[in-house]
């Protein structure tokens, strides 16, 4: 394993530990986008582009745009 | 069960877990590597037999082809349920003001709607020559329109994809990829998905057969799955309760 994946490894590891960690669900959703990122960042690093652009585009894109309109909806009903 | 029963319940079970866990970890290959033969094979077989650049893009829509039409059609029928169970529950019109009031925010966003849907289109495009593909540049392009809406308005959005041509590409995209599909079995006479289509020149954006139209039509498939998604989401959030 050379550093560099570690670093990737640990940034991943703090990354989910950050979404755990973060109580307000609008949070949440940006942290999770971050931790996407690093996720993104160790696929590049053990060389798998192909998955990194695909968890790009989901976990920056997709899920999040879906988690706020849902965070707006609710916000909106209460 | 009393807490310190429910405790000691615990810590023996985590124990034993984390005993199982040590041991599995124990017997773990080595990292980085890799025992399955396939990865190489393939590494060796794609570019000669498929003219591919991108192993990847020949495994999705050569040699498990079939998969990814079962990952079409499972997003496709994702998108007719959120449409369904959306569409049923929404009632009136009335629009909440979107207005953005940053002018950084909307200089910035709609400065990047183009640059973002020609980079998606070109990730969906060149699927077979770099990493990318028809989903990764679908997403990215869908993503480019919803910055109309997040820097712009939810109307601009809107007109910018229209609801029957987008649900005319969605149904188009995965159509296609049965079309080609059966085209193996009617025109190549063998298989499901077989190459029917001229291989073309390794390298280039005339190469890959069959490849080359399936990357295209998934990507469209999922970019206008995606649009129609977001589509959906908006206007459950722009509608007043």
């Amino acid at each position: 394993m050379i550093p560099l994946q570690v670093v990737a490894i640990v940034l991943v590891g703090l990354g989910g530990l950050a979404v755990v960690a973060a109580r307000d669900p609008l949070r949440q959703a940006l942290v999770l986008g971050v931790y996407g990122l690093t996720l993104v960042i160790l696929f590049v690093v053990l060389q798998a582009p192909d998955v990194a652009l695909s968890e790009l585009v989901v976990s920056t894109v997709a899920f999040p745009f879906i988690l706020f309109t849902a965070l707006a909806k609710m916000r909106d009903r209460e | 069960m009393s807490p310190r029963v429910r405790l000691g319940l615990f810590g023996v079970s985590a124990a034993v877990l984390a005993c199982l866990f040590v041991w599995a970890l124990t017997g773990l290959p080595q990292f980085g590597a890799f025992r399955g033969e396939y990865g190489r094979i393939l590494n060796s077989a794609a570019g000669p037999e498929r003219h591919v650049t991108n192993v990847v893009s020949a495994v999705t829509f050569d040699y498990r082809g079939f998969d990814t039409l079962g990952e079409e059609v499972l997003l496709f029928t994702a998108v007719m349920a959120v449409a369904l169970l959306l569409r049923e529950a929404r009632s009136g019109d009335e629009r909440r003001a979107d207005a953005v009031r940053s002018d950084v925010v909307r200089a910035v966003g709609l400065f990047a709607v183009g640059p973002t849907v020609v980079m998606g289109l070109y990730v969906a495009a060149h699927g077979y020559l770099t990493p990318g593909g028809g989903f990764q540049g679908g997403v990215a392009t869908a993503s480019g329109l919803v910055l109309l809406y997040a820097a712009g308005r939810y109307r601009a959005y809107r007109a910018a994809s229209p609801k029957t041509l987008i649900d005319f590409a969605e149904g188009t995209g995965v159509g296609t990829y049965v079309v080609v599909g059966l085209a193996g079995i009617v025109v190549g006479g063998s298989a499901f998905l077989e190459n029917v289509v001229e291989l073309g020149v390794k390298g280039t954006l005339a190469s890959g057969g069959t490849i080359a139209i399936l990357n295209a039509v998934s990507g469209l498939a999922v970019a206008s799955a995606c649009v129609l998604i977001f589509h959906e989401f908006l206007e459950e959030l722009m509608t007043a309760k």
